[in-house]
């Protein structure tokens, strides 16, 4: 008894944490699809979910209520035990990975844990397991069909994004998140700009590794029904949802930590730009006033109100924005919040980006696709780790920081976009020499 | 893992038997080794096991009888090593100075950081046993891809 309450003492603060991530984060992912939805209507020139709650803004809401109501199904040959655990271990492996990010300066579920970043990789690699073994346990080609796909394809691009890390890592020097954000605040220059190339590498591979369009190849409705998830309703289906969306969420911060700056304000170090603290709260009371001035506009009563309802809740935020940078008593908070909310900007950013890529290319071939990983990605990613390390030792040698790292980064970039193309060229050439009917098709089906 | 007849049950339970390693590393505060436990073993062998159970002919599999006859044995055996670890645990309270080491926060607190730790010992106290199991394994590597390409 004496040993739980000191437990609880020590680990009150995180466990809270933990639980409110898991309450909380159905409904971001909720809302990240309605944002999808609106996104891909605003492209295609129409208007998206617009039914439930104004702009269809109660729409997350009521997607969930169907996913529980909806029958639960489990087919007749399916292996009820390993169908069960599937999907579990995937919103698993995706929540714990969750643990070990942070978000701003203050909130950090597992605190400063030595290995950071290698946790939030290894454990999300993890999911990988519910996507194969729920595709086995469905007894169905199409699912099985999908879940080797998805293997191969998970195994094959974790391999160059983890060489992108390794380059953004040789900056640091250490594998703490939060180490990680602040040598980039105390070089003034985020890895992005000292290691375009391995970022580039990692947007592509997190694509991948999330299964988004254009590498979706192991759910392709037209191909494969809905590859491993065929077999899945209701709230299996749901939970596998949640764990698309939630490693989404983990990639994105992990790009945002190691190579967007994390936490940190654009330019954070230079103090005249510091009214740039501003513009998070200007975002906001644009927003809120939109709200307003749609709000009349709206066609029933129940919806003006609740416009008006959104947009008193964006003053508010914007006056929790606004005071750590007027306020003098708020001062402490500054780190707190404004990290926070740079923190969920970029990350909204990146999945921003995501939904765009989507909406834009059409899907690849999954031999076209095995051949960016294989004969492309990993190559160059491997080029790049070279280069950056002998790009980090002339940078020692000269004695280099900051900005001046560029110096030494830039030619390194510049060589490795001319290996890419040498083997961009190579390739041509290999092809021109084959048949080009002759598509191979491993586990293509 | 031995007493289930269907192999992806097996691979499961294996993958179960991973984990437990990787959490023993964690207790003795070895986090590198935790975690590199979790991505080799976990995240890359047993995807790569899984992708080729999957691939071979499950049915044909089951009709044979495998080492499933032996289950008393390896339960036997499972149930010493239980015993065993039971008694560690059991003993580690009894006797001052025996059984398992329990580091507090603060002990923890002044060991030096992990990854570190396997670094300087990997590449410069073992630098060239190192650079030869890395060498053996290329040479593995490239084997392994030229038995496995097809003669045309």
């Amino acid at each position: 008894m004496q040993a739980t309450m000191e437990f609880l003492k020590l680990y009150w603060a995180p466990l809270l944490c933990g639980v409110a991530v898991v309450a909380i984060l159905p409904l971001v992912a909720g809302y990240i699809v309605l944002v999808e939805r609106k996104l891909m209507a605003d492209m295609q020139a129409r208007l998206g979910p617009m039914r439930v709650g104004p702009h269809g803004l109660l729409q997350p809401i009521a997607d969930a209520v169907k996913l529980l109501i909806k029958e639960d199904i489990i087919p007749d040959n399916a292996d009820k035990m390993v169908f069960w655990l599937a999907p579990v271990l995937s919103v698993g492996a995706a929540l714990l990975s969750l643990a070990g990010l942070a978000i701003g300066p203050a909130f950090q579920i597992a605190q400063d844990i030595n290995i950071g970043i290698l946790f939030v990789v290894g454990i999300s690699a993890m999911g990988i397991f519910g996507i194969v073994l729920g595709g086995w346990a469905s007894n169905s080609h199409y699912s099985l069909m999908g879940a080797l796909r998805s293997s191969a394809q998970l195994v094959s691009y974790e391999t160059a994004a983890g060489m992108a890390l390794v380059s953004a890592l040789l900056f640091t020097g250490t594998l703490n998140i939060k180490s990680i954000v602040e040598v980039q605040s105390q070089e003034g220059i985020w890895f992005v700009m000292l290691a375009p190339v391995a970022f580039f590498t990692y947007l592509v591979a997190s694509i991948a590794e999330t299964n988004r369009a254009p590498f979706d190849l192991p759910e392709a409705e037209s191909e494969l029904v809905a590859g491993y998830m065929t077999e899945f309703s209701g709230f299996r289906w749901s939970l596998y949802f949640l764990a698309e969306y939630t490693n989404m969420i983990v990639v994105a911060s992990v790009a945002t930590t190691l190579f967007l700056g994390g936490w940190l304000r654009p330019f954070a170090g230079v103090p005249w730009l510091n009214f740039l603290d501003f513009v998070p709260t200007l975002l906001v009371v644009a927003v809120a006033a939109y709200c307003l001035v749609r709000a009349p506009k709206q066609p029933t009563r129940v919806q003006q109100f609740f416009m008006l309802a959104v947009a008193g809740l964006c003053f508010v935020v914007g006056l929790v924005l606004v005071a750590p940078v007027v306020l003098p008593i708020a001062k402490p908070f500054y780190a707190g919040i404004h990290g926070g909310f740079w923190f969920i900007f970029k990350v909204s950013l990146y999945i921003y980006f995501f939904m765009w890529l989507r909406f834009t290319i059409p899907r690849y071939r999954f031999d076209q696709l095995m051949r960016l990983g294989w004969h492309f990605l990993i190559p160059l990613s491997i080029i790049n780790v070279l280069l950056i390390g002998v790009a980090l030792i002339a940078g020692s040698y000269f004695n280099l920081h900051g900005w001046g790292l560029l110096l030494v980064t830039t030619p390194a970039a510049v060589i490795t976009l001319v290996a890419a193309l040498l083997i961009l060229v190579a390739e041509k050439e290999r092809d021109a020499g084959q048949d080009p009917n002759a598509a191979s098709d491993f586990y293509a089906g | 893992m031995v007493t289930r007849r269907n192999v992806v049950h097996g691979a499961i339970f294996l993958i179960t038997a991973l984990l437990a390693t990787a959490g023993i590393f964690l207790q003795l505060r070895a986090e590198f080794l935790f975690i590199v436990q979790i991505i080799l073993y976990v995240g890359g062998i047993m995807v790569l096991f899984v992708f080729v159970i999957m691939l071979v002919n499950l049915d044909v599999a089951l009709q044979q009888i495998q080492f499933a006859r032996k289950k008393w044995v390896a339960l036997l055996v499972a149930l010493a090593l239980a015993a065993q670890v039971g008694l560690m645990f059991w003993s580690s309270g009894k006797m001052p100075g025996q059984g398992l080491p329990v580091l507090t926060a603060a002990a923890a607190a002044s060991l030096p950081p992990n990854s570190e730790t396997v670094a300087h010992s990997l590449f410069e106290s073992y630098l060239l046993p190192f650079e030869i199991a890395s060498i053996l394994l290329l040479v593995a590597m490239i084997g392994a891809v030229v038995m496995a390409k097809k003669r045309t």
